[in-house]
């Protein structure tokens, strides 16, 4: 069946939907998405989205704009970093003209909190400039995120936008460099539809599901990641990949960076408050990349709760009062699933796989680049955690996620107004579902073979333990070896559904097709760059080197394998320094 | 720990009606009912078909009838049941597409019928709109709806009514027409002030026992019987 549109976006979490709103008053737009919208895995942001509104102190965008050029560890594109945070602000005045229900301050503004990295420059009696903590994350309780998520799906309704839900994007369509639509699967009749469109938009979300430990959502499977690069598109810092230092153990679900503002401390089998050890002066409050870093040592030395892979999290001295007013939404993580009161008992954490910087490398424009030298292909956009643009560089701060993907996805939006307004339909080329075809019979017919979750499982657990939080060059050749093997076992995977209507086993198929695919780029980026940057840590290269490395990685998909190839970062104001808090 | 989960299946391309099946798996107590359904699919049946996302009550994929109960599957662990012998359902009255997923497109359809969305006449000023934190409080609750369809499908005045809006729709219609910064309250109590609104929540509290997010329906549906009653003053 085809569909025809002048927009489809693929995607319909905060980026998606942003560009929707935005699009949907001039053009015919369709929103396709793997999920009903609101369950997209925005929803599941808690701290915050970062503005300098100034609503609770005094603040400033160069502020902003510094602490996130030095969160991404001098990876950040200047250009691209002053340009969301300048913009910031009235992209949050208008989120709450369209109706967010924020938290309020005393005097009915937005409510703001502090988040780790986020700093003011303050000068001390000596006239020395510090940088202390800044109020500068908009919040609604500990759900920004899900209110976020509700507002723009209901702008969407209120705009008439047509929703494609449960409809699984298989394959991208471009062909002489211009894009012209994508095929999806819809769960509901198990058949190929064919898109065609004058512009296709990626919103589609990370990739966290190619980790054993991880705080996304079973959706996060870097589909939109790895259609792009199938269909030839080139992929960006792909070896970036945040680690939050505080998941629940064992599963990994998120535990709030709030929760050390808060004054939670970090503690070992031994008791100790370890973080002395590694931050002595900040603490439970250093950058995310450092505790993360710090947690794992501790558990790798036989130093975690009983000797086995997790620390404490304690929260005890509180008070219950305070926890249950800031941190209602985690406590009852921490009752339903460890069965522990953290009004009474420490919270059994474990560094979780979180974000990932890295993506489809795009123009501030949103326009998707087609290599290294800033050519563009014609009519394929992308925007939010899919997306590179880079804001985040090697190490994202937090509440600065959120922003980008409603930045970009407004951004992205009006560059597609502008170019919808001329932009003509491109032929749809006969054998656009042909591939697609074949692998659908292959499954439908092939009676025995491997097991999808048993190849999945053996990705995720070696690509904790050797391309997580810490990487040598031994572990990540090892994984490379693995992930071809992986390859090969999936060549013959069985489905054991042979049914048309919700084969979710097939979608899990497909899932699993897209890890291997990215997973491949994340190692062979880690493996190549031999420095320690941000969330990339390479024990055997261990400092930052910015004479070698003081640039982005664009892998390509070639015949023989990745290649990769290397772009400048854009500096335009502040040169690198060595990063300490 | 071993544990059955007798589970309702239906295919509709080769069963003519549904029937129940035992399967059972050796797993940690600390499993979610949602992970225990991961292991039958995976390990035992690759038909097994029910919808996931969050995995930890935030996207409202999952809710389906537990022991008799609608609840999200990834908010109970196995620990959680006394009887390790667990039955599991669709929510009830949405027709069952496959298995455990029900079509919900009454359910969202029901959702747009009372303008889910701010309506406000004023342009909005440079800067945000201000609410009061008393305002914002009012609202408080209702927001925080994952749209999991668990009360409407525990509903009795539903399921004798297919036309009733049901609880989640009239929370829906509350976070507007209480948000101090929307217009529209008329309308949307125009709307909700019919025999197939309001007037149907008979108050039995099966909507408020299920929500997983402990939201209290049937406080916030009779505030605005309230407001419908002083409107015809
Ligand atoms: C637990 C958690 C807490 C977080 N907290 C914060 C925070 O406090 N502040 C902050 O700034 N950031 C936070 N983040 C990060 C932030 O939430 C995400 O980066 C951001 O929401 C991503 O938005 P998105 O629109 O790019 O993608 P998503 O919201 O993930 O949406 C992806 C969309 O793509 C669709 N899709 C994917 N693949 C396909 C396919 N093959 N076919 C069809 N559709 C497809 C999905 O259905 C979905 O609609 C948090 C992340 C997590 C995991
Ligand atoms: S009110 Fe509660 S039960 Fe009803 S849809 Fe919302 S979250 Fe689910
Ligand atoms: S999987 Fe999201 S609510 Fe259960």
């Amino acid at each position: 069946m085809i569909h025809k549109h002048d927009l489809l976006i693929v995607g319909a979490g905060l980026a998606g939907l942003r560009a929707g709103v935005e699009t949907s008053k001039y053009h015919d737009v369709a929103i396709l998405s793997k999920l009903f919208p609101t369950r997209s895995h925005s929803g599941a942001a808690q701290g915050g989205i970062a503005a300098a509104l100034g609503n609770e102190e005094h603040d400033t965008v160069e502020w902003h704009i510094f602490d996130s050029v030095k969160g991404s560890d001098y990876l950040g594109d200047q250009d691209a970093i002053t340009m969301m945070c300048s913009e910031a602000p009235d992209a949050i005045y208008e989120l709450e003209h369209m109706g967010v229900p924020f938290s309020r301050t005393k005097d009915g503004k937005i409510a703001q909190r502090q988040f780790g990295g986020h700093t003011k420059e303050v000068k001390d009696e000596q006239g020395n400039i510090k940088r202390l903590p800044v109020i500068r994350a908009c919040y609604a309780a500990d759900r920004t995120g899900h209110v976020l998520l509700h507002t723009l799906y209901e702008q969407c309704v209120k705009n008439n936008v047509r929703f494609y839900s449960e409809y699984f994007v298989l394959s991208l369509i471009i062909r002489d460099g211009v894009c012209r639509g994508l095929t999806a699967f819809n769960l509901r009749d198990g058949q190929i539809h064919t898109f065609h469109a004058k512009a296709v938009m990626f919103g589609t979300g990370g990739y966290g599901r190619a980790f054993r430990v991880t705080s996304n959502a079973y959706a996060n499977s870097g589909d939109g990641v790895a259609i792009a690069f199938r269909a030839g598109i080139p992929l960006e810092d792909m070896e970036f990949v945040q680690f939050h230092p505080t998941g629940l153990y064992p599963l990994g679900i998120l535990v709030t960076e709030g929760a050390r503002g808060e004054g939670g401390y970090l503690k070992n089998r031994n008791g100790d408050r370890f973080m002395k050890e590694y931050a002595p002066t900040v603490m439970e409050l250093a950058p995310r990349d450092m505790v993360t870093r710090s947690i794992q040592t501790e558990i790798n030395e036989g130093r975690g709760i009983d000797g086995k892979d997790f620390v404490n999290l304690d929260l005890t001295h509180i008070g219950a009062a305070k926890l249950k007013e800031r941190l209602p939404e985690i406590t009852g993580f921490a009752k339903t699933y460890a069965g522990i009161d953290p009004v009474k008992q420490p919270i059994p954490i474990l560094p979780t796989a979180h974000y990932s910087m890295g993506g489809i490398p795009v123009t501030l424009k949103g326009e998707v680049l087609a290599d290294e030298k800033g050519n563009t292909v014609t009519g394929f956009y992308a925007a939010g955690e899919c997306a590179c643009v880079s804001v985040h560089g090697a190490n994202r701060l937090g509440t600065n996620s959120l922003l980008d993907a409603v930045i970009h996805g407004r951004r992205t939006g009006k560059t597609l107004v502008e170019f919808l307004r001329t932009a003509e339909l491109s032929p749809m080329p006969e054998d656009a579902e042909d591939n697609d075809k074949k692998i659908f019979a292959d499954l439908y017919d092939t009676k025995k073979g491997e097991n999808c979750d048993k190849i999945r499982v053996r990705l995720k657990e070696e690509m904790m333990n050797k391309c997580g939080v810490f990487r040598n060059e031994k572990d990540l050749n090892s994984m490379l070896d693995t992930i071809h093997e992986l390859k090969s076992m999936y060549k013959n995977v069985a489905m054991m559904d042979k049914s048309k209507v919700f084969n979710t086993e097939m979608q899990e198929i497909f899932e699993l097709r897209n890890l291997l695919e990215f997973s491949d780029a994340i190692v062979t980026g880690a493996l190549a760059r031999q420095e320690c940057r941000g969330a990339h840590w390479r024990t055997d290269h261990p400092t930052r080197d910015d004479v070698n490395w003081l640039k982005h990685s664009i892998a390509f998909k070639t015949e023989k394998g990745i290649e990769l190839k290397y772009k400048p970062v854009i500096i335009t104001k502040y040169q690198p320094q060595e990063r300490k808090y | 720990m071993k544990v059955t989960l007798n589970i309702r299946r239906f295919n509709p391309e080769k069963d003519e009606k549904p029937y129940r099946k035992d399967y059972e798996i050796d797993v940690p107590e600390t499993f979610r009912i949602l992970d225990c359904l991961d292991k039958v699919k995976w390990d035992i049946d690759g038909e097994l078909a029910y919808r996931r996302s969050c995995s930890h009550g935030i996207c409202g994929s999952d809710a389906m009838m537990i022991n008799g109960k609608n609840m999200l599957a990834c908010q109970v662990l196995v620990k959680d049941f006394k009887k390790k012998y667990i039955t599991i359902d669709p929510i009830p009255s949405l027709p069952v597409i496959k298995d455990l997923i029900v079509n919900m497109d009454s359910f969202f359809k029901k959702y747009e019928v009372v303008k889910p969305y701010l309506i406000s006449k004023e342009q909005p000023p440079v800067k945000e709109r201000l609410q009061s934190q008393a305002d914002r409080e009012l609202i408080d609750e209702a927001v925080n709806c994952i749209l999991c369809g668990a009360c409407s499908a525990s509903c009795p005045s539903l399921w004798s009514n297919e036309n009733y809006l049901g609880p989640a729709a009239m929370l829906k219609a509350y976070r507007f027409i209480f948000d101090s910064r929307d217009d529209a309250a008329d309308e949307r109590l125009d709307i909700v002030d019919t025999t197939d609104g309001l007037w149907r929540c008979h108050t039995i509290f099966n909507c408020v026992e299920v929500c997983p997010k402990e939201i209290n329906l049937t406080w916030h549906i009779s505030q605005m019987k309230k407001k419908c009653a002083m409107r015809e003053l």
